[in-house]
């Protein structure tokens, strides 16, 4: 099993400077719009940074680059986060921020692997990404690639039957190189996910399963990155899970404070109000 | 296979601007359907169903967490001991629908179309449709209602269902055919699949047609004409009697049927207006052209050896692109100018 590696030693921008930039795309994108999953980009930027900043290996340059981590993003509705990462990786030009959402531009509003170099699979429909992931897994072994396949999910995908039939996919084939990430933000279309299926325990369900298994606060960057390193370096024989529990609209008082809902509404000013808001708190 | 080998749409792609020069938008989820000159009513399903529930002891509704996304909220904000939140997990909300009919409950179940025709169709067609259980399968974003692209577009949705027997299948155009479609689906003992628009939805039949009420298995003229029969189903009726005002400035008369029971197919009154000759016919449907209205209308009339004119309005075979709906809906021939076109272009 490969360490921890490269990006952010070849940086020397911080991992909060990354995780405020994401952020700061993220809400410019859904300013270009209007509107836009923006509570769930807030909540998961500092995920996002540690994998982009800390943990996977990829070239800018060459997004398709055999020996690329696969980083597969399970939740098509999140693409406002993932293109805020690509961009901030070099992988997305940063001229194209304004096209988000527009006919005719590569980032859709929800994923889809045809159209954004970088983004691995097709999103929208919900419960696909750990299955594939799974089988990517299985091939990266089949090559003899070292690189790990992240799949980022959702706490809502985890009442999707085909989850748990990949959960124990990835015992069965002993996927150490499978780490699956699930942003526990609580937040499901209908309301709390919490009162629907996922009623708690969850890092058991997945333990018993057989995962390496770790829960950790989502928005606190040295907990992530400690969780990565461990899911990453562990020599435990199987797949690895980590439940980041997160909050939505994370870094934006405003619209923390506001009534949560799946799809957050930002009216058209408030867009202005909340990058001025993210400036004044803008780590070195 | 390498990714490279994939269809790919990687060169940066020029972004189309508005007649004024804005920027087109990608209309958002919870955006209703754009009908101008409508009145509109909220939420019709989530009402009409809340009236019958209230006559009806044995109805219940469960949704796989999009409640509120397909207006099933109104029931389950006055009903709650009466409504199911599933969760996201569309296999158990049929199978679960399924248990509830055999113990003698009639159930109303709601998701989106997609996740229904595609991610639960082995528990509709098993646990519900070959038992011939009254589950009520009510989907939101039919056919190409959403820019989000092929993952929330229900483009074969009829032609899955359609296939399926035992099954009824709805595409209503309105609020009028939501109202009156949702008592009789009550009533009907047996598996329904509907069509669901949602959120503000157009009321349009009764414009053209004061008296109008839906009947189950019925298909009915709206309006009359000599030159062209429109045998259209869901929103595609609003584009034919937009459509067919403005022809009627080329003097071009267009009558319109609307059929919104797809199956059991009205066949007798489909076979006696195209008999109705000289008129070219013309199937319109918000729906890929394989397996849905238009084929379902080719066969009636080719077995009956009626042969007009013919001529399909409807999706093509493909995975449609994401963006601005008007856009999309110009793209793929459904708006009310592609429709004037293509009506033009054939006469
Ligand atoms: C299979 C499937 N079922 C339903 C939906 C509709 N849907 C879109 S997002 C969503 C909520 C899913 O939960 P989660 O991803 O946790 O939501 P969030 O945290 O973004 O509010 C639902 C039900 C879908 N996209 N895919
Ligand atoms: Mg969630």
């Amino acid at each position: 099993m490969t360490a921890i590696r490269r990006q952010s030693a070849a940086s020397n921008v911080s991992l909060e400077r990354r995780a405020w930039n994401i952020r700061r795309k993220a809400l410019l994108m859904g300013e270009v719009q209007g509107q836009g999953y923006i509570g769930q980009a807030l909540g998961v930027a500092d995920v996002l940074a540690a994998a982009f900043f800390h943990v996977l290996e990829y070239r800018a340059e060459d997004p398709e680059w055999e020996g690329r981590d696969r980083f597969l993003l399970s939740i098509g509705h999140y693409a406002i986060a993932l293109y805020a990462a690509l961009m901030e990786a070099g992988i997305l030009p940063e001229d194209e921020l304004e096209t988000y959402g527009m006919d005719d531009s590569r980032m859709p509003m929800s994923g889809m692997a045809s159209y954004t170099p970088g983004m691995e699979i097709t999103g929208g429909s919900l419960g696909h990404g750990l299955g594939i992931a799974v089988g990517m897994a299985l091939g990266l072994k089949r090559k003899n690639n070292p690189a790990f396949v992240f799949n980022l999910m959702s706490d809502g995908e985890l009442g999707e039957g085909s989850t748990w039939e990949a959960v124990m996919s990835g015992v069965q084939y002993k996927l150490d190189n499978l780490v699956c990430l699930v942003d526990f933000n609580d937040q499901q279309a209908d309301g709390k996910t919490t009162a629907a299926l996922a009623r708690g325990r969850e890092e058991d369900k997945w333990a018993a399963f057989g995962w390496h298994t770790q829960r950790v606060d989502g928005n606190d960057l040295k907990a992530v990155v400690a969780a990565f390193e461990a899911a990453c370096k562990s020599d435990h024989p199987g797949p690895r899970v980590i439940i980041f529990d997160t909050t939505m609209c994370k870094g934006i008082k405003f619209l923390e404070e506001r009534e949560i809902t799946h799809f957050v509404r930002v009216e058209a000013d408030e867009w202005a109000k909340a990058l001025t808001v993210l400036e004044e708190e803008k780590p070195q | 296979m390498t990714l490279a080998s994939m269809k790919r749409k990687y060169e940066p792609r020029k972004v189309q601007l508005g007649p004024d020069g804005e920027r087109v938008a990608t209309s958002a989820m919870i955006a209703s359907l754009a009908a101008e000159g409508y009145d509109t009513v909220a939420a019709p399903f989530g009402h009409a169903l809340l009236e019958m529930a209230k006559k009806d002891e044995k109805i219940v509704g469960l949704s796989a967490d999009l409640s509120k996304y397909t207006d099933l909220y109104v029931f389950a904000q006055a009903m709650p001991d009466r409504f199911y939140q599933m969760g996201m997990a569309e296999q158990v909300l049929m199978s679960a629908a399924a248990g509830l009919a055999r113990e003698g409950f009639n159930p109303f179940a709601t998701t989106y179309a997609v996740f229904a025709s595609r991610r639960a169709y082995d528990f509709i067609a098993m646990a519900i449709a070959e038992e011939k259980l009254p589950v009520k399968i009510c989907c939101a974003l039919p056919g190409l209602t959403t820019g989000y692209g092929p993952s929330h577009q229900a483009t074969e949705d009829l032609a899955i269902f359609r296939g399926l027997p035992n099954m009824t299948v709805i595409d209503p155009c309105d609020a009028d055919d939501i109202m009156g479609m949702v008592p009789q689906i009550a009533a009907h003992d047996g598996p329904v699949y509907t069509r669901l628009p949602r959120g503000k939805v157009p009321s349009v039949l009764r414009q053209y047609k004061p008296d109008y009420q839906f009947q189950l298995g019925k298909a009915q003229i709206i309006k009359d004409g000599k030159d062209v029969l429109v045998v259209s189903t869901g929103f595609m009726t609003m584009r034919a009697l937009d459509a067919a005002k403005k022809l009627a400035d080329d003097n071009v008369d267009v009558a319109v049927l609307h059929v919104p029971t797809i199956k059991p197919l009205d066949t007798e009154t489909i076979l006696a207006e195209a008999r109705k000759g000289g008129r070219l016919v013309v199937t319109a449907e918000n729906h890929t052209v394989v397996g849905g209205l238009g084929e379902a209308v080719a066969r009636t009339l080719l077995t009956e050896g009626v042969t007009p004119g013919f001529k399909m309005i409807g999706l093509p075979d493909e995975f449609l692109e994401a963006g601005a709906l008007p856009t999309l809906h110009d793209m793929y021939g459904l708006s009310v100018e592609k429709v004037v076109q293509s009506i033009k272009g054939w006469l």
